[in-house]
């Protein structure tokens, strides 16, 4: 039986080809990529496929932050791949359920890596941890990557040298990387060739020359290399011609053409089997009554997370938490989140204050990321109270990457209970410290901060109920229009009130379904077989968000802009009701 | 005939396999219909005579609007009639055909779609300033096929004889799985509708020709001129449909992201889906 190579890391790009707002197409086991470096520096790997009509985002633009599909304009946030923008609707933001397939990658040695369906991390190959490798010319061959690994077990030969060993497999790359050495002018030279599979009967050879190689032979040397691989490549070909191999060819994946509505990657609820396995690899206080979660994943990558965003934390009580992470943008390698000892624990920060230890497993659901930066915008206002700074600290440290104007303004009993104060040193002046002021102060404090308002001016909120109220008020007072103001509360304290029945109808599933008293919406769908993605289940996350297409919704939630509960034309189905015999929605 | 057989319904229906002005006589005309390689010439009579190039077998053949239609089952009704190509004050031209690597059904589509035009027509058939999409009316013709109705959008240049932006009203109509016809406000007389028909030729399940019959209100338009414009449409179409994956159609209608924008291509979908249309597309 052959070998499951989705499970496997192999190269699909070269560092190189991804220079500044480029999209490059990649290929393995014959499905397309498309591989493009954000202005951040981040790399993404997705599937080369916009999710509206299916047209390759290869041939779409990089537009250093989200990449824009050439059809319809549609635009996906580097990172998750979420779809920020759908032109033919510019009223409404796109259902937070259409994000593009990410597979996971990481930049090493000069090569991007990634994986279908991987099982395990990413190669790590000592002797090219220490090395600055030279990268060799990428060499595609027509034949299958079995036949050409086969092949370069006879490099040294091929290139007039004397094997020093015989060339092996490189241990934690697979069967399809080799290590090949050989004595020339009396000095051993190596080589690791990794070989990428593109098709069934097709693959990349890219080479990574071992050891330092002097400026004046550089030359000289990849010529040398690129003969012998050129030469290697047209045996090969030949001999695939001469007598095709069928047992050679590599098993190619499926392209996946899966319903969107009902299996997005991501956006599950993690308790359905879609929780991410992690270490807790740090746990440190970063302010009184504030612990930290380095949470780093048990085998291969995390999915990327957008500003913002958060995850539900799986604990070891059986609880499920929202927490928000305080990840920048070039902060792969693990989640960072923090929690405040509540008094009043239901039983959540209680648990990872007091059971959580350091080298516990966990398990977190990939990120959610309903409190969003705006688009462009000449001016960020971040207001933080106190463990609220955990969101605005990830969008701060996206926003000071990207150049881009921003001040985070952190209320706070005083400097001691004042979270991450070494991360937002780093971030110098554009942090300010409010400790110790009273509600009333608070508020003068924050119309003092949005008395100038300009067009294209965002505010962000994020903290306890009543000042989250206090901020929106005094940004309402000073002219600020709704739709610049977002927020993020902690949960949804309001007394909820299921007592009525109503029809739901979905105009994309064509099906109706009737929402007895007592049951919620996202209940009885996910019953018919359409699962919205949820989180919160309180009304207060935005992870359901819905667009409503006829009916008037019973908004219940706190997530909605008071702009957004007026117009009915969304609505948070995880809590929320009918005021109306019947509500159409658009899913 | 190579590949995988056509579904009944298209095997006995009239498809277009080459444009009149093509052929000449004592030349043979190769294309290929349902993956069967065609050879087509003038008769002495300057009939088009339409053959399988592998029996030699002669297939029913009918001329209309400058066009050759074929069949390679037994047609169980006329050639599609167009009223407006009988109207004496309109020019009737055909615009060119064009080879594009893609199931034809998913041509079919992108002609129906009013969401590309801002981006693949950029300041021809819409502008990036004005790309909302609004609400329009979709119902199933009393005689089959699709009525889509009451499209209104913005255009730079709607026409050759456009000279300013116009808001554009729209009206489709897919006539049969591989025939559609677009009714468009002429910019001079906004009364009179300009209609064009696009009668796809399906070469094989991922391959078509888009062949285009025009019939403008004549308004001091040349057919070099109506041709010009609707071969520069086409250029803009043809390299996007070709970068479709996969190339054919999928049918459910969540295999891709429909949007409310949409509704005339989830009509489609579900239309060829009921006619149990499977050639060039992805089955539910």
């Amino acid at each position: 039986m052959q070998q499951d190579l989705r499970a496997l890391w192999f190269p699909v790009a070269s560092s190189g080809d991804l220079p500044l707002r480029h999209v490059y197409q990649g290929q393995l086991l014959g499905l397309e990529f498309a591989v493009w470096r954000a202005d951040d520096g981040a790399v993404n790997v997705w599937e080369n496929r916009c999710l509206h009509r299916g047209v390759r985002l290869s041939i779409g633009l990089n537009l250093g932050s989200e990449l824009k599909c050439q059809y319809h304009g549609w635009r996906y946030a580097n990172g998750d791949a979420s779809c920020l923008y759908i032109p033919a609707h510019p009223a409404n933001a796109p259902a937070r359920t259409i994000r593009n397939r990410v597979y996971r990658s990481v930049e090493r040695y000069g090569l991007i890596w990634s994986a279908i369906e991987p099982l395990a991390e990413p190669p790590v190959i000592p002797e090219l941890e220490t090395a600055e490798p030279l990268a060799l010319r990428p060499m595609p061959v027509a034949a299958p990557a079995s036949r050409v690994v086969e092949a370069l077990r006879s490099y040294a030969a091929r290139l007039g040298a004397e094997a020093v060993e015989p060339a092996a497999e490189v241990p934690p790359a697979g069967a399809f990387a080799l290590r090949a050495s050989w004595r020339r002018d009396g000095e051993v030279e190596a080589a690791a060739f990794f070989v990428q599979p593109t098709a069934a009967r097709a693959c990349v050879i890219r080479g990574l020359l071992l050891g330092d190689v002097a400026e004046a032979e550089r030359v000289a040397t990849l010529k040398a290399h690129n003969a012998a691989l050129t030469a290697l490549r047209e045996e090969a070909e030949a001999a695939d011609a001469r007598e095709p191999d069928a047992a050679a060819a590599v098993e190619e994946a499926k392209i996946p053409l899966s319903p969107r509505v009902t299996t997005v990657a991501g956006g599950e609820r993690a308790a359905s089997g879609e929780a991410i396995r992690v270490r807790v690899a740090r746990k440190w206080r970063v302010a009184a009554d504030v612990v930290a979660l380095r949470l780093e994943p048990i085998s291969g990558a995390l999915p990327p997370p957008a500003p913002g965003a958060h995850v539900d934390l799986h604990l070891p009580n059986g609880l499920v938490r929202q927490y928000s992470l305080t990840n920048g943008p070039a902060e792969r390698d693990a989640y960072v989140v923090a929690v405040k000892r509540e008094p009043q624990s239901r039983g959540g920060s209680a648990a990872v204050h007091d059971a959580v230890r350091e080298g516990d497993l966990l398990a977190v659901s990939p990120p959610h990321d309903n409190f969003r930066l705006a688009r462009g915008g000449g001016r960020h206002v971040l207001l933080a109270g106190g463990i609220g700074v955990t969101p605005l600290l990830a969008m701060a440290k996206a926003l000071a990457a990207t150049g881009r104007s921003f001040e985070l303004h952190l209320f706070a009993r005083s400097e001691e209970h004042a979270p991450f104060a070494d991360d937002l040193g780093g971030l110098g002046a554009s942090v300010q410290m409010h400790t110790g002021l009273d509600p009333t102060a608070t508020g003068d404090c924050i119309s003092a901060i949005l008395a100038d308002r300009a067009d294209d001016a965002y505010v962000y909120v994020c903290g306890p109920a009543p000042m989250i109220e206090a901020a929106v008020a005094r940004a309402e007072q000073a002219g600020w229009p709704d739709s610049a103001v977002h927020f993020e509360h902690f949960g949804n304290a309001k007394a909820v009130d299921d007592s009525t029945a109503f029809e739901v109808a979905l105009a994309r599933s064509a099906i109706t379904v009737a929402i007895p008293a007592g049951r919620t919406i996202t209940d009885v769908l996910r019953e018919h077989g359409v699962s919205v993605p949820t989180s919160c289940e309180q009304g207060a996350c935005g992870t359901c968000i819905t667009t409503v297409l006829e009916g008037k919704p019973d908004h219940q939630d706190v997530f909605l802009s008071k702009a957004e509960r007026a117009s009915d034309a969304c609505m948070t189905p995880c809590i929320s009701r009918s005021l109306t015999p019947r509500l159409v929605l658009d899913l | 005939m190579t590949g995988r057989a056509p579904d009944r319904a298209l095997v006995d229906d009239w498809h277009v396999v080459v444009d009149r002005s093509w052929l000449t006589f004592g030349q043979l005309y190769r294309t290929k219909l349902f993956g069967a390689a065609l050879q087509i010439s003038p008769d002495v009579d300057g009939r088009a005579r339409v053959s399988l190039s592998a029996t030699g077998a002669v297939l029913p053949s009918v001329e209309r609007y400058g066009l050759v239609f074929a069949s390679v089952g037994r047609p169980a009704r006329d050639v599609l009639d167009i009223p407006e190509a009988r109207e004496s004050d309109r020019l009737i031209v055909t615009g060119g055909s064009i080879g594009v690597g893609v199931s034809g059904l998913r041509a079919v589509e992108n002609f129906l779609d009013l969401g590309h035009l801002p981006f693949v027509h950029a300041d021809i058939l819409g502008d990036e300033a004005h790309t909302e999409v609004e609400d329009y009316d979709v119902a199933r013709a009393e005689d089959g096929g699709i009525l889509v109705t009451n499209c209104r959008f913005f255009q730079p240049v709607a026409s050759p004889s456009a000279s300013g932006g116009i808001m554009a009203d729209y009206a489709y109509r897919v006539f049969r799985p591989f025939t559609v016809g677009l009714y468009k406000t002429n910019p001079k007389q906004p009364d009179r509708r300009d209609f064009i028909a696009l009668f796809v030729q399906p070469v094989d399940e991922e391959r078509c020709v888009a062949h285009s019959l025009l019939a403008y209100v004549e308004d001091g338009l040349t057919a070099a001129g109506v041709r010009a414009f609707m071969q520069l449409i086409f250029a803009q179409d043809k390299p996007i449909l070709e970068n479709h994956v996969p190339k054919r159609l999928p049918l459910d209608p969540r295999a891709e992201t429909p949007i409310r924008a949409d509704k005339s291509s989830i009509a489609y979908r579900r239309w060829l889906s009921e006619l149990g249309v499977t050639y060039g597309a992805i089955p539910a």
